[in-house]
This record gives C-alpha cells, sequence and structure tokens, in this order.
C-alpha cells in the first residue's frame, strides 16, 4: 500500500526539504509491516521524498543507506525517470531514520525491489503537477501537454515552461490519485536500465571529500574505544586503569554495563578510555588491566563445536520442505545400496564463520543531552538506530534522531548498531559528544559472525545417474539467537537457498538441525545461502562425476523441464512467491548463456586447469556462474576468469549491476579460499587482515564477465546475489582441474599438492 | 616540537611523537579523506606521500615525518588523471578504500609509466578493496597511464 500525500507548505517549512516549492510526500508501509513493528497506520506521518525549487533544482531523498550498492543513485534516478527530470539537475538528500519512510533497514537486497513502483508513484505525481499548472497558465487541456526533460510542452503551440518556473504554481495543485497517474511506458525510460554512468558521490569520493562514519565529527566530541569482554557475556569483575590514564591524551576510562540476554543489538560491555583523539584511545587501552567473570560462552571451541554440528547434521531434524518420499526411495536400495539398480550416495559439508570487515570498521558519533539522542552513523538501518539506543538508554525512540553518512562497506555488519548505542551510552555518561572507533582488531574479534555450519547430503540414484531421492540437512546456530538466547533452529533463514531447490526430483526433503549459539550471530551478505548453496552445487557436480556426466549438461537435467516450482511457503515468503514464481525457465537460460559464454565443452584445458558451474537463485534472483581456476605447482588457486550470467528482471542501472557482480566474485573468492573465524574457549583466534584474510588484487579473479539477461519481470535483488554459486562453482573447478573434492572451506586448508 | 609541511602548508606538532602520521592528519589537522583500515599496514586505505612516495600512515609514527613533505588525497590538485580515470571506469562502490587505491596508484604511476597487469597486481596487492572493484582498479590505472603519458608528450 502506498499512499502520496499533499503536505502543507507550512509544514514544509517547518522542517523538511531546504528551499522547496513544489514538495511531495508519500508513505509506504505495507500492512504487515506496520503490525511487526506495532504501530497504527494512523501513527506514521507522511514523508517527504521530493521537492522542486523556483530554480529548478529537484531535491530527492535518499531513505535507504549508501554502503556501495548504488541504491542511493538507483531510486532517485527511478525518481527522475518518471518525472521526466533531468538527472544533472537533481540534487541528493540523506533520510535520517523515521518509520515515516516504511521499512529502511538496507539489506536483504530489496531497495530497488520494495521502492520500484513507489519511487515511479513519486515522479509520475510530480510530472502530472507540472503539467496541469502548466495547462492551467496556458489555459489548455493537460492532455494537449507532454514533457520533455525538465519541461512541460505544449504540443500544438510549441511553448514550453521549465520545472522550476512552474513549481510554485504546481505546488497549490490537488496531488491526483495513483489510478489518474500517466506512467511513462518502458520505452520511454531515459534512465532506468539505460547505460546512464549516472553515480552519485562518485566525485566526492576520488577526491576525499565524501563523508564516511569515520567522518562525523560532532562540536566539542572526544573519542572513545572501548575493550570488549574478550568472550561473550562477560562482566567486569575489576579493572586497573592506573596506567592507562598516564598515557598522553587519555582523560579518563569509563566502564559500560555488559548487556542483559537476549543481546540483540546492545553494547557488549567493557571499559571505555576516552581522550583527545582515536590514538590516544588505542594507546590507552594497551595498559588497561581488566579482569572478567566467567561466561557460559567460555565452553566455545570451534574443533569440538564442529563435532556436535556434525553429529547434529546425521539425525532427523525439523522438516522445512517434503516432496514425495525420500524414506521410501532410499529403502529400495536395500542394505548392500545397489540393488534395484539404486545407488545412494552421501556427502558431508561443513563451512567456518566468517567476518565482514568492511574496509571502514564499526564507528558513530553521538550526542546525549536533555534525554534526547543526536547520532551520526554509518548505519544501513537508522531505525534500529533508534530503537536500540531508546532501549538502552530508556528513552523514547521519536526522541533518537539518527542521520546516515556514507557507510564504508556494510554487509550486513551495519544492520547491527551496537557501536552507536556504545557512543550514545558514553555521551550521557560524559556529558559531552562522543566518536566511538572500532579498531580492525575490534572488527574481527566482536563482530556478529556469519554462521558456521555443518550439512549432510544423501541421495538415491537411478541406473541413468540422475537423483530419484535428494534428503538436505543444514545445522547451523541461527541468526535468531541474536533475538532469543533460546533460539536452536533457523525458521526465518530455510528461504535462504534451503525450502526452495529449484531441481526436478520426485522425492526431495529439507530438514533443519538445532544448535546453540556461543558468538552474536549475524547476516553477512547473502547469509545462510553462502553455506547452502556451496553444499548443494557441490552435491550436484559430485553427482555429475559419478554418474560420468558433463556438470552443465547434468545441472540442465537436474533443473529439468521449464516450469514454476510449487514450493510451500509462508508468510513473507508466500507473497513473495506469488509475485516471483520460480520459474526453472529463467535458471535454465542463465546457464546456458554462461556456458556458452565460457566456451564450456569447447575449451582444452591444460594440466592444472579447470572450469566449474553452479547456478542458484537468490533475492529473487537467477544466477549462474562457471569460474575458471588454474592451480599451479604449489598448489596455489588462480582464477583467470570468471563468468556470470544474471536475471534479475527490470533493471535500473547496469554498470552498477556488473560491478556489483564482479565484486560478487571477489567476495566469493574471499570466504573460498581464506575465510575462518574460529574460537578457542570462548575467545575469537583472528584479529587483522593477517589472520582473517581477504582477497587481494593478486588473487582476485584477473577478468569477471557479467551478461544481464534482459528482462520485463519486476525488479529483484542484486547486491548479494553474485556471492552464493561462486563458492560452489570455484569448488567443482577445483575438482576439474585436481579431481580433489572440496567439502570444507576455506581451500587455504587443502593440500593441492 | 615536530616540524613537517601537509599538502604545502608548514605545520607544526608538539603532541605525543608516537602518534601514527594518519591520526595527526585525521584528528588533529582534520584531513579526513585519509582513511583507517587496519592499523598495521595491512589493508592501504591510509596511503599518502612522504616526499613523494606511498607509505602507510597508519604505521609511521609522526617523529619519522619531522621534516618531511606529506601528501594527501586533499593535496591533490584535482582533478589529477588517476581520479578522471576512476570516474571513467566508475571504480567506487563504497568508496572508503579507494582514496588510498588513488594515493597509491599516483606513487606507481610515477615511477612505472606503463605498467603491465602483473605491475599493476603487485603494486595495488597492498591495497584491500572489500567491496572488490579490483578488475576495475587494475583498468583505471591503465587508463591513468595512458593520459598521463599523452600530458607528457604535450
Amino acid at each position: 500500500m502506498s499512499v502520496i500525500e499533499n503536505v502543507s507548505r507550512r509544514r514544509f517549512l517547518q522542517g523538511g526539504l531546504a528551499a522547496g516549492a513544489l514538495v511531495l510526500s508519500a508513505r509506504l508501509v505495507s500492512k504487515h509491516l506496520m503490525v511487526a513493528h506495532g504501530e497504527e497506520a494512523a501513527g506514521f506521518d507522511p514523508t517527504v521524498w521530493m521537492s522542486i525549487a523556483p530554480d529548478g533544482t529537484v531535491t530527492i531523498v535518499a531513505h535507504r543507506s549508501e554502503m556501495g550498492c548504488g541504491s542511493r543513485t538507483a531510486l532517485p534516478l527511478i525518481v527522475a525517470d518518471e518525472l521526466d527530470g533531468d538527472w544533472a539537475r537533481v540534487k541528493i538528500e540523506q533520510a535520517i531514520g523515521d518509520p515515516k519512510y516504511g521499512e529502511q533497514d538496507t539489506d536483504g537486497s530489496h531497495s530497488v525491489r520494495s521502492n520500484f513502483e513507489l519511487m515511479r508513484q513519486v515522479g509520475a505525481t510530480g510530472r502530472a503537477m507540472l503539467i496541469s499548472a502548466a495547462a492551467a497558465q496556458w489555459k489548455v487541456a493537460a492532455n494537449e501537454c507532454s514533457t520533455e526533460p525538465h519541461l512541460v510542452v505544449h504540443r500544438a503551440s510549441g511553448r514550453k515552461l521549465g520545472y522550476g518556473e512552474l513549481a510554485v504554481a504546481a505546488a497549490k495543485l490537488p496531488v491526483p490519485k495513483k489510478e489518474e497517474l500517466k506512467f511513462k511506458s518502458r520505452e520511454e525510460w531515459r534512465y532506468i536500465g539505460k547505460e546512464t554512468n549516472a553515480l552519485f558521490d562518485l566525485e566526492d569520493i576520488v577526491t576525499g571529500k565524501a563523508v564516511f562514519g569515520m567522518d562525523a565529527t560532532m562540536p566539542g566530541m572526544v573519542y572513545a574505544s572501548i575493550e570488549h569482554p574478550p568472550v561473550l557475556g562477560q562482566k567486569i569483575k575489576s579493572y586497573d586503569d592506573a596506567a592507562a590514564l598516564k598515557v598522553a591524551g587519555v582523560q579518563k576510562t569509563v566502564p559500560i554495563d555488559t548487556f542483559k540476554p537476549p543481546h540483540q543489538f546492545q553494547p557488549l560491555g567493557g571499559v571505555a578510555v576516552i581522550a583527545d583523539n582515536t590514538w590516544a584511545t588505542f594507546k590507552g587501552r594497551r595498559s588497561l588491566k581488566i579482569e572478567w567473570e566467567a561466561s557460559p560462552h567460555s565452553v566455545y571451541n570451534s574443533g569440538p563445536y564442529r563435532k556436535t554440528l556434525e553429529e547434529t547434521s546425521r539425525k532427523p531434524g525439523k522438516v522445512v520442505r517434503n516432496v514425495g518420499d525420500v524414506d521410501a526411495e532410499f529403502a529400495k536400495s536395500g542394505h548392500a545400496g545397489t540393488q534395484s539398480g539404486i545407488k545412494i550416495i552421501e556427502a558431508e559439508y561443513y563451512t567456518p564463520h566468517l567476518a565482514h570487515v568492511s574496509m571502514e570498521p564499526p564507528v558513530a558519533v553521538a550526542e546525549y543531552r536533555e534525554g534526547k539522542v543526536l547520532a551520526w552513523a554509518p548505519t544501513q538501518n537508522p531505525q534500529a538506530v533508534q530503537e536500540t539506543i531508546a532501549g538502552v538508554l530508556g528513552i523514547k525512540k521519536e526522541d533518537v534522531t539518527c542521520h546516515v553518512t556514507l557507510l564504508g562497506g556494510g554487509f550486513g555488519r551495519k544492520s547491527k548498531p551496537d557501536q552507536v548505542a556504545e557512543a550514545a551510552v558514553l555521551s550521557k555518561k560524559l556529558g559531552k559528544p562522543v566518536k566511538v572507533v572500532w579498531s580492525r582488531e575490534d572488527d574481527v574479534r566482536f563482530d556478529f559472525f556469519h554462521s558456521v555450519a555443518a550439512m549432510y547430503f544423501k541421495a538415491a540414484v537411478g541406473a541413468d545417474g540422475k537423483p530419484t531421492a535428494w534428503l538436505q540437512r543444514t545445522v547451523y546456530p541461527p541468526i535468531g539467537s541474536t533475538f532469543d538466547a533460546s533460539a536452536v533452529y533457523a525458521d526465518d533463514e530455510m528461504g535462504l537457498g534451503w525450502n526452495n531447490l529449484p531441481f526436478d526430483i520426485p522425492n526431495h526433503r529439507a530438514e533443519n538441525g538445532p544448535a546453540d549459539f556461543h558468538v552474536r550471530i549475524g547476516w553477512l551478505r547473502s547469509v545462510a545461502n553462502i553455506y547452502h548453496a556451496f553444499a548443494i552445487h557441490s552435491f550436484a557436480d559430485e553427482l555429475a562425476h559419478q554418474a560420468k556426466k558433463d556438470p552443465v549438461e547434468y545441472l540442465l537435467g537436474l533443473i529439468g523441464r521449464d516450469r514454476i516450482v510449487k514450493l510451500d511457503l509462508k508468510g513473507d515468503e508466500a507473497e513473495d512467491d506469488k509475485a516471483y514464481p520460480l520459474d526453472t525457465a529463467r535458471l535454465r537460460r542463465v546457464v546456458e548463456i554462461v556456458a556458452k559464454n565460457s566456451g564450456w565443452g569447447k575449451r582444452s584445458m591444460s594440466k592444472g586447469r579447470g572450469l566449474g558451474i553452479a547456478a542458484h537463485r537468490s533475492f529473487l534472483t537467477y544466477v549462474a556462474t562457471v569460474v575458471e581456476v588454474e592451480v599451479d605447482a604449489k598448489g596455489q588457486v588462480h582464477i583467470p576468469n570468471v563468468w556470470t550470467a544474471v536475471d534479475t528482471g527490470t533493471i535500473v542501472s547496469p554498470d552498477n549491476i556488473r560491478n556489483q557482480f564482479e565484486g560478487a566474485a571477489v567476495f566469493g573468492t574471499s570466504l573460498t579460499l581464506f575465510g575462518e573465524i574460529t574460537a578457542t574457549n570462548g575467545k575469537i583466534d583472528q584479529s587483522n587482515f593477517n589472520n582473517f584474510q581477504i582477497t587481494r588484487m593478486n588473487r582476485a579473479p584477473r577478468h569477471v564477465d557479467v551478461e544481464i539477461v534482459k528482462s520485463d519481470a519486476p525488479p529483484a535483488g542484486v547486491g548479494e546475489p553474485g556471492v552464493p554459486p561462486f563458492a560452489p562453482a570455484l569448488c567443482n573447478a577445483v575438482f576439474a582441474a585436481t579431481g580433489k573434492r572440496a567439502r570444507e572451506l576455506p581451500l587455504a586448508k587443502m593440500k593441492f599438492v | 616540537m615536530i616540524r613537517l609541511k601537509v599538502n604545502g602548508t608548514e605545520r607544526s606538532f608538539d603532541g605525543d611523537p608516537e602518534m601514527p602520521l594518519l591520526w595527526y592528519l585525521r584528528d588533529v589537522a582534520g584531513l579526513t579523506g585519509t582513511k583507517f583500515g587496519c592499523g598495521v599496514s595491512l589493508c592501504g586505505a591510509c596511503t599518502v606521500h612522504q616526499n613523494g612516495e606511498a607509505i602507510r600512515s597508519c604505521s609511521t609514527a609522526m617523529k619519522d615525518v619531522a621534516g618531511s613533505e606529506i601528501t594527501t588525497i586533499e593535496g591533490i590538485a584535482p582533478l589529477h588523471p588517476v581520479q578522471k580515470a576512476w570516474m571513467e571506469i566508475r571504480v567506487p562502490q563504497c568508496g572508503y578504500c579507494q582514496t588510498g587505491q588513488i594515493m597509491q596508484a599516483i606513487a606507481m604511476l610515477k615511477e612505472n609509466k606503463n605498467p603491465t597487469d602483473d605491475d599493476v597486481d603487485m603494486v595495488m596487492s597492498g591495497n584491500l578493496c572489500r567491496c572488490g572493484t579490483y578488475q576495475r582498479i587494475r583498468a583505471a590505472v591503465h587508463v591513468a597511464a595512458k593520459e598521463l603519458a599523452a600530458k607528457e608528450r604535450a
């Protein structure tokens, strides 16, 4: 449901956008979202989205965060197109956190998907009002008028008026209803889907003027960095800050309470060192002596924990999807495993925790004054900042104002605003603005980690090599544990590549086993799709080789005939499934394209070289990836080429999509070759880029080719879907090159020579 | 008292001589175009020039830059051919590491006017980009090298 409402100019002048005459407001709050937030529709104020100043400058509000995925450009570009505005005259204003904008959590690859129609409506409404204003001035019918960029034109007489000239008059007109609007046809789009090269902030970024969270300041602020409890949930027993206080620039130390479970996004607790500059806070921390109380999470050791996960994965779990009867099919094979021509194939896969390590570590600046908080933060979710600070300080969330800076990467980490809450807590204690800066070591050790996972697979394979039954079981500590300390099943994460296997197999069951958490678990770019896709598409490749079939041919056989896959989904997933049914023709097409582009089956591979493929739908986008590897004499894996084909429905910015998928290949390389976070007695073993490596240029894919499938389907996700197929495609290529099968990540632990 | 020149301006500093140049630039001089990424020379986000050579400012103490000429991204007259190339190729995603990447590329192109892909990989591998824009960085370095060569001929 979206409603465009008029906002009086008085209201606008009281505190809306600067210097606008025509002001449009709209709100988009779907009913289920309102219910989820416990709000009534009447509680939402209308939101200002766009204004046009008399000089013709169009100001568009970006209500989602920019962390490198391009939404700050893409959404305003949609408005500008339907407005028929000139992009060169568009300014962007970043929204603060406010429920009036609807949902603002920039995650789940849905900024464009969820706002495409709303942004079109905002633009089309503005265009209709400008046309009406011009028609009234010319005393002609509105339908005799049309637009050229930033101009209304009367076709018969050739008269023209600029948008700026019409803005004041247009603002006085009633806002037309959505049904009355005339939207552009696809052919009329000037920006949407075109090679516009539009990219906001580009010049500011290359000249160092762009303001990230790390660059935000407040007058009179002090700096803080925090020695967090090394094990989740530990409290301070005692501490000695005498030496720390002697460090030049250090002002004082301030203890922060450890959260009460569930931890949610609350501060971890610890001792903050307050100083005149960031360096002094870091140096002061080295001299702190802290004794910590015990925590139940001190039992966390990654080796034994892995065994527990794997044992659980071998036992029946909670059924999350069932088709046919896998047990009956498995029983046909008998004990010998070869009767009835049916062969049983089993495999187990394991992936470790990962850290986000956005290049900008967590940081925030906040001021508490008279019961209210003002914060500037690189956050993916400014409303979560409001809610978290309100909860921790016991104030109203309306009394928390969160401005959003540019984000130096996010990848899901910056949906969690614990560091902003730390700044607010410290500011309240100190009576002045506080900037909290996390070191890289803090970032790696105290992340909301991508989950460790164990997966078990069992297939019954017929004489033709095709599976007649496919059982898959996944076990990992769920993200739900961040919000409910008793959560052990990943109910809300099954849509992330587990309850929607697109293969044409008569008997299929997907299960989820329970797992306890011992560190904070959070979503990381493409989330559970990472390990689910790794396991599913590695297993598919294993079956292909067992069947002595070409992997692409075998994969196309698994995908099967063109059809809409029937899924048994509930809630939001069911809604998505209606608008975006799982269409195997689209999956098949990306496989065929990427096979063709990579020269699959047509290139001879020298020793140590190989190609691997995987195709996975996530965030409603179909992606197939072929990776070419070369394993050198030292056993080091190089990636000369990657080919990706993407069907993400209607697109806004093709170059941005290419950039996202190029980047996803590098992100995928990092987690496949290097990424591993482990714990010993509850403490994280890694600390910086030396022991938690990410891909450097010399190990990154040398060339990534991205083909975007032309599609009129509704827009789907872009930021994340490139990641899931990458790891299995790379591991399948390694198998093709070396004959060695990777059933766990990262590959750095495998010996190839 | 430590004296140095930053972007052509004489400055003095009487704080902790162990303070890394990075934090002097950011917190004291207010030049925030130079970024903090790791603190231990592993990521290159803090790259600046000391007497024309690329250094990691996070691991260079103030006492070691006494008498030096420091150039940060703010001291590069815009738009430098490297910055232009970055815009033409539309390298950045989040953009956080890019000032460090650009400072490293400018320094490299002074030494090696026509780098091969392998040359670029070798030098630029010290600069991490979590968004994964390496392919575009490599392309942009080549574009900038051509532009610089054309300028030199002119």
